[in-house]
């Protein structure tokens, strides 16, 4: 491996090497960022970097290591996506209107990292408050593909899926309201897991439907994704809804074996508009944990043709309550106006992008009087029968397989003129978040493009352990994992 | 169903949300078609689901009632575009 630079390694190899005195923390931070300026300027996927407070972490963890310290991510070089708080360092959540917003305070997920040794590359790029499929909603300027500069890295964690791909990082964490984290890692061939709701802390995770955000990990493989999950998991008291469940050694699931497990096949994840060879991928995979040992069922999830309007209703919902906070009083942009109320409604109209603006107005309709019960009430009812399509399934089945986006990566600009079109690339994603279950995307083959195809293991809440363990039998098996763009 | 151009000012009014003329004609036609995508949830039977606005058991969430520091007032007022006298100073709410 070392052929190929330093900046190409996982996590659990600059661990080794880290512990075993061959490299030390600058030395791999200064590959990382000697990579990131190499390639950033076509790959675009950091919004900010922070390379002298990168060197002083990585630094400090030499330290440390030299004074007996050790720990999985001592001296390992991350990145962030734009839509967590960073203290003192801008957030911008990739919306003029935070521009030059310098956060208080650290979002838990990162005061986590820093206290795990971690180093911390810079902030990446991310769809305006995480709302798009592309990085094309970013107000700052698109990601591109490492496999194709022409084309989409997905979103809205794209920024951070692009680093990854690109060892432009070693990993990255996301968010993932909707697909945000397994539909990039997809797109570009790399590791992305969604965890169960309440699994990660969202303090500090600039809101966008707090029903469905969780944060995430974006990874080379899936035992960097054990890693950095367990490192971020867990009940925090500065948000109610993280769970206060153990969190066990993630790592330790990937045994490599999947005899006896049941993987359950959804017929309503194989439909019409699936790339052809996205769907024989994603079959041959199946193929191949069956080879394993693993015992293939089919399942049936009936309500997921309803997922994409529940959604495209709770979501809008939800983000325009929480998007009502920029109202150019405490921070972030102020357009000057005469009264109180022009003051709001100048800010706004001018410092939202059009796709934040669509989901501010959807969502306000959905919740407006006279049209609350027709729109919201039924997408929560109806996310009810989602949620217990899922149930009854993890009755029958300990993982469930099929694909993470229904076509490999789009060419930039395909789709910004058509909202739907955008809002179908994630149509097999968004159901997990409906039904707060957890999952992970990783690499399952290429196109005949060269642009790489996601699998997604879906679990049920609290099952990441079953999750990776299949997904790392898989991993295993094939060589996926290994392929790395040519840039 | 297509929402009318006055509807569409009034979402924009109750999100405090100033519009171009092409936006507010743009949003008319787009918020339309994705309605009407969405239309065959209309048809789903539903009367005895209960909704589901959290997938977490419904639960308060206790902690003991002891002082802990905040943020202070320097730092939150930082990143604000305008202050005086330790308060964020806004233009005038009545005229």
């Amino acid at each position: 491996m070392s052929d190929l630079g330093l900046h190409t390694v996982t996590i659990h190899e600059a661990r080794t090497r880290l512990a075993s005195g061959e490299i030390t923390s600058v030395a791999l931070t200064e590959a990382v960022l000697g990579r990131i300026s190499e390639m950033d300027e076509r790959v675009k996927a950091y919004l900010m970097l922070t390379p002298d407070r990168a060197l002083a972490q990585a630094r400090a963890a030499d330290e440390a290591r030299a004074a007996g310290r050790d720990g999985d991510l001592l001296g390992i070089p991350l990145a962030i996506k734009d839509v967590l708080c960073t203290e003192g360092i801008a957030t911008t959540a990739g919306s003029r209107i935070l521009e030059g917003f310098r956060p208080p305070y650290d979002a838990t997920v990162v005061r986590r990292l820093k206290e795990a040794g971690a180093v911390i590359l810079g902030k990446t790029n991310t769809d305006e408050f995480a709302m798009g499929s592309s990085t094309e909603n970013s107000a700052y300027f698109t990601t591109r593909n490492p496999w194709d500069l022409s084309r989409v890295p997905g979103g809205s964690s794209g920024g951070s899926a692009a680093a990854v791909a690109s060892d432009e990082c070693v990993a990255a964490l996301g968010t993932d309201t909707g697909g945000s984290v397994r539909q990039p890692a997809a797109l570009c061939g790399v590791v992305g897991l969604k965890p169960t709701y309440g699994r990660v802390s969202r303090y500090g995770l600039i809101a966008f439907a707090s029903s469905l955000d969780q944060v995430g990990v974006l990874t080379k493989d899936t035992r960097d994704a054990a890693m950095l999950l367990k490192a971020i998991a867990g009940r925090d008291p500065r948000d109610s809804t993280s769970v206060d469940h153990p969190v066990p050694d993630y790592a330790e699931a990937l045994t490599g074996e999947v005899r006896g497990m049941r993987v359950g096949v959804p017929g309503e994840y194989f439909i019409e508009g699936l790339q052809t060879q996205v769907e024989d991928a994603v079959r041959a995979a199946v193929d191949a944990l069956a080879a394993l040992g693993a015992e293939v069922r089919e399942v049936s999830l009936p309500h997921t043709e309803y997922a994409l309007p529940v959604y495209y209703l709770i979501a809008p919902a939800e983000a325009s309550a929480n998007l009502a906070r920029y109202d150019g009083v405490r921070y972030g942009l102020r357009e000057d106006s005469e009264s109180l109320h022009g003051m709001y409604r100048t800010t706004r109209g001018q410092g939202f992008g059009p796709e934040v603006k669509r989901r501010i107005m959807l969502g306000t309709y959905a919740l407006s009087a006279g049209y609350y019960d027709a729109y919201y009430l039924r997408a929560q009812k109806a996310r009810t029968l989602i949620k217990a399509d899922f149930d009854a399934a993890f009755d029958e089945v300990d993982v469930i397989l099929g694909p993470t986006s229904p076509t490999t990566a789009f060419p930039i600009g395909e789709r910004v003129e058509d909202p739907l079109q955008m809002y179908l690339s994630d149509v097999f994603t968004l159901s997990m978040n409906l039904a707060g279950v957890c999952g992970v995307s990783l690499p399952c083959g290429f196109d005949g493009q060269g642009l790489p195809i996601g699998l997604q293991v879906t679990g049920p809440a609290f099952g990441e352990e079953q999750v990776l363990r299949v997904a790392h039998a898989y991993e295993q098996a094939t060589d996926w994992c290994a392929r790395r763009p040519e840039l | 169903m297509k929402l009318s151009r006055e509807e569409v000012q009034h979402i924009a009014d109750l999100a405090r949300l100033a519009l171009s003329e092409d936006e507010v004609a743009l949003y008319q036609e787009q918020l339309s078609a994705i309605l009407k995508h969405f239309e065959h949830l209309q048809q789903l039977e539903m009367e005895d689901i209960p909704p589901t606005a959290s997938v977490l058991p419904l639960r308060s969430v206790m902690r003991a009632d002891v002082v802990q520091p905040s943020l202070e007032r320097d730092r939150v007022l930082a990143n604000a575009p305008d202050t005086t006298g330790g308060c964020f100073r806004v233009p005038p709410v009545l005229e």
